[in-house]
């Protein structure tokens, strides 16, 4: 119960269903009716196309920061002792994900619109409306809101599983709070960090409604582009070649990140 | 957490299985016919009484829009019957051959829809498609916030407006209103003219405070923006709820459309399907139709029957002449200019 | 201490359930709009009557209970055996496992697409339960890697000396360690596939809508408050569940420790 073979039924998945589509990617991306070209690769050298994919990847980056830190704190009081009922709550962090992500975005934007409830509020209490959405601060915001839970998940799931013995080992012999969590608790969780970092940024980067109805439309994030050449445009080549971009420069930079020891010795993100 | 998730999953599939007693009864007794349209471009009625006076069941389901429709349609997976496409998607699917000549002898109601709908562009013989819901394109405006008259697509570039310009987030219907600010037709291919059409576009930008899609609607009626891009059908929603807002056809001319109702060439229900469509272009169930979308009829007789002030509307049925001027036009198949239009909207968005 | 623990938990609460309410609240609006015009009970009513409706929340219960069941179980081997592997095979697994992740679901979704079409795999349930399972396998993977690498494996060679199975040790061993990660790879599985509308909407057969599918192509005309209904019904119903789960598996307890 304990071999590699135990991999084989994904593998054979992953070989008809992840592969092969991939395969076909790829030719759409170099053959246009039937002819090898690098056409839709070098139309993507335009400064807003390369704009628009620093900017996800600027994006993705911000957000899954913001997430780790609102979450670890959360996913830490919840495994701790003195909390009663933690299953129930963080159940209850996850549940909202049940309800349909476009009924929530929507609900969002009626919420922290111009006119919308919270500047009502503010408004009422003599402050100042503030204007949430149709920029970079509303896009953030939606992607925080929406993956949030993948962070707290596997954060809380490692943190759940430290033996507290260490920890109070760790004050037996003098450390601070502080040193303890630097030298026991985060690294006893970074397993649950980096699945959490995963399960945020990928997402992230590919979004294309949160831009839309947070961002109001006038931020432009590679999923944009993307989306739009397959369903508005019609140009699968170049929205092919686009997602292989990003493909390749995520994973390069995963396999940089892993040589230098930033993540596991192990490559890839493990 | 185990167990609450054990609890929650098999309540799931307690609820998986209730449901599935209201299941699907495969075929009606006179078969079925297989409908692919706009999400909630039907009244849901509709569907039960074809069903009720015919037998034939109607297998439905919905899309976004056009695009996504044909993305899923070309690879004929799966066949469908009928289909509701628009103008210029209707010209593109004849151009690619997967719709078939009708035959309206067996759509006698065909005879219900007015002679201004026949003949289009699109379809310039009338052979594929029967007309469903029609619209126009144009401004809706807040009448407590623009106090001067509008009559034109300039005011969109007023800057007097900055932060309170609704776009939609189309670069088909943006580019559309530049060409026509700039007094070109909009299904132009000259490279000149579109460029004009992204420059100008880029220097409205920084005056638009969302390229909204369908939520703008909501937000216009709230007063979140002063001005907005909108369909004419959208338009008389917003005016019935909110009194202050007024839509108007710039003087400089505009789009107007029509969907289509259209079979595809490899229908399975072909009997069906005639029978579903001469069903919808009864005057009784097209007024049905008109009145729960909201969208324009392009038959008379059903417009008779609706409500008096949907009837008399000159945002739904404007003055016939409108229609008739040169420059209101209608999209033809976009294919081989839609990847330029696709580069200058992704510089537009990117100018800011 | 504890008392600003409390309020981050809550706070972070009232953000997500935020958008909730509002949804909620908007499911008893006298209007199409989410203006508020008055109290109704119009839209649940329409919920009992409209049969798209109800067969599009069969098809998305079925879709996202199956995928998310397979998707567990492929992608907890798949995650056993990658733990175990080391070098390039390992890197192989894990960037191929990156790819779905990756890949924007309208590529997955158009891939898919031709793929089935190629492969002859009826559109309709089939081809939904697929894909979805497709795109959820990664996330199960992660969720159990993290688990994996905690696990001491001393304990379960320790169980096949003392004359376990290879299956009883798994069983007795391995699972209960790994079963958090487990079980959250279902929970992200399930969330996933409920919500999923692009690869969906590709893969669909005629007359087999989801939920997300039938909402999204509302967009055009603006979300009919039914769905809000739909959504209010079904979630104050899993929300039921596990209060009322949670009273007495609390009452247990106190019983228990009565004794």
């Amino acid at each position: 119960m304990n071999r590699k073979s135990l991999a084989y039924p994904y593998m054979i998945w992953a070989g008809i269903f992840i592969i092969v589509p991939l395969v076909l990617i790829v030719y759409f991306s170099f053959f246009v009716d039937g002819q090898f070209t690098l056409a839709n690769y070098t139309k993507f050298i335009e400064d807003y196309y390369i704009a628009a994919m620093v900017r996800s990847i600027g994006f993705a980056f911000v957000s899954t920061a913001i997430c780790l830190l609102l979450a670890y704190p959360l996913a830490m009081i919840l495994a701790g002792k003195e909390m009663s009922n933690k299953s129930i709550i963080l159940l209850l962090v996850i549940l909202p994900m049940w309800m349909n992500s476009l009924l929530r975005t929507y609900a969002w934007a009626n919420l922290l619109e111009n006119n919308g409830v919270i500047n009502n509020l503010l408004n009422a209490m003599g402050l100042p409306s503030v204007k949430f959405l149709y920029g970079n601060g509303g896009v953030i915001f939606g992607m925080v809101y929406n993956f949030f839970p993948f962070m707290v998940l596997p954060i809380y799931n490692a943190l759940a599983k430290i033996d507290h013995k260490l920890i109070e080992a760790s004050y037996d012999l003098g450390a601070n709070k502080w040193t303890t969590f630097k030298k026991v608790t985060l690294p006893l969780s970074m397993p649950g960090i980096v699945t959490g970092i995963i399960m945020v940024f990928m997402p992230s980067l590919t979004t294309f409604l949160i831009t839309r109805l947070l961002g109001g439309g006038k931020v432009m994030l590679i999923g944009n582009i993307i989306e739009e050449q397959f369903t508005r445009t019609g140009d699968m080549g170049f929205g092919s070649a686009v997602s292989m971009i990003l493909m390749i420069i995520v994973l390069i930079t995963l396999g940089i990140m892993s040589r230098k020891g930033a993540l596991d010795e192990e490559g890839g993100l493990f | 957490m185990k167990r609450t998730v054990k609890r929650l999953l098999s309540l799931v599939a307690v609820g998986a299985m209730g449901f599935s007693m209201v299941g699907c009864s495969s075929e009606g007794e006179n078969g079925k016919v297989v409908v692919y349209n706009w999400g909630d471009y039907i009244d849901p009625e509709v569907n039960d009484l074809f069903t009720q006076e015919t037998g034939i069941k109607v297998v439905y389901s919905d899309y976004a829009n056009n695009e996504e429709m044909y993305a899923s349609v070309e690879p004929g997976n799966v066949s469908y019957d009928v289909i509701f496409p628009s103008d210029y998607m209707i010209e593109k699917m004849i151009n690619n051959d997967m719709l078939q000549k009708l035959d309206f002898s067996k759509i006698p109601n065909y005879a219900n829809i007015d002679e201004q709908f026949k003949n289009l562009p699109y379809d310039p013989n009338n052979e594929y498609s029967i007309p469903y819901m029609w619209g126009t394109m144009g401004i809706v405006y807040n009448k407590t916030m623009v106090t001067e008259p509008v009559d034109s697509w300039d005011i969109l570039w007023d800057s007097k407006y900055d932060d309170q310009i609704f776009m939609y987030d189309s670069e088909r219907d943006s580019i559309m209103v530049a060409l026509k600010k700039l007094g070109y037709s909009m299904n132009t291919r000259d490279k000149a003219q579109l460029e004009e059409a992204k420059q100008l576009l880029i220097e409205q930008a920084p005056l638009v405070l969302a390229y909204v899609g369908d939520e703008g609607k909501n937000k216009m009626i709230n007063g979140e923006a002063a001005l907005m891009l909108a369909w004419s059908g959208d338009a008389m929603v917003m005016l019935q709820e909110n009194p202050d807002l007024a839509y108007v056809i710039p003087k400089e001319g505009s789009n107007w459309f029509v969907d289509g109702m259209v079979m595809s060439k490899d229908a399975a229900n072909v009997e069906q399907a005639y029978q579903y469509m001469n069903f919808l272009c009864r005057p009784d169930i097209a007024a049905k139709n008109a009145e729960y979308i909201g969208y324009s009829t392009p038959i008379s007789a059903a417009r008779e029957l609706l409500p008096e002030e949907i009837k008399n509307s000159e945002v739904a049925y404007p003055d016939p002449s409108i229609l008739k001027k040169d420059n209101m036009e209608m999209f033809n198949d976009p294919s081989d200019i839609i990847s330029l239009y696709s580069s200058i909207w992704t510089e537009v968005k990117a100018s800011n | 201490m504890k008392w600003i623990k409390r309020s981050y938990v809550s706070l972070i609460l009232l953000i997500m359930y935020a958008p909730v309410a509002v949804l909620m609240v908007f499911s008893f609006n006298d209007s199409k709009l989410p203006i508020w015009k008055g109290f109704t009970l119009d839209w649940y009513s329409k919920v009992f009557s409209d049969t798209g409706i109800k067969q599009a929340i069969l098809y998305t219960l079925i879709v996202a209970l199956v995928s998310s069941l397979i998707a567990t179980v492929i992608g907890t081997l798949a995650a056993m055996g990658i733990h175990r592997m080391t070098g390039w095979q390992k890197r192989l697994a894990i960037n191929v496992t990156y790819i779905p992740m990756l890949s924007p679901d309208i590529v997955i979704g158009i891939s898919l697409m031709m793929l089935f079409n190629v492969l002859h795999i009826p559109f309709g349930l089939p081809s939904l339960i697929i894909s979805h399972i497709t795109f959820s396998i990664p996330y199960v993977i992660f969720a159990v890697m993290p688990k994996l690498k905690q696990m001491n494996y001393n304990l379960y060679e320790a169980a096949l000396d003392l004359g376990a199975s290879p299956w009883y040790a798994f069983k007795k061993v391995i699972l209960p360690e790994i079963m958090p990660g487990v079980l959250a790879g279902t929970f992200i599985a399930f969330t996933l596939s409920i919500d999923d509308f692009v690869v969906s909407f590709f893969n669909k057969g005629a007359g087999v809508d989801t939920l997300p599918i039938k909402i999204y192509s509302m967009a055009r005309k603006g979300v009919n408050p039914t769905i809000n209904a739909v959504s209010t019904l079904m979630f104050a119903t899993i929300i039921i569940v596990l209060v009322v789960s949670n009273l007495k598996a609390n009452q247990k307890v106190k019983e228990a420790k009565m004794q």
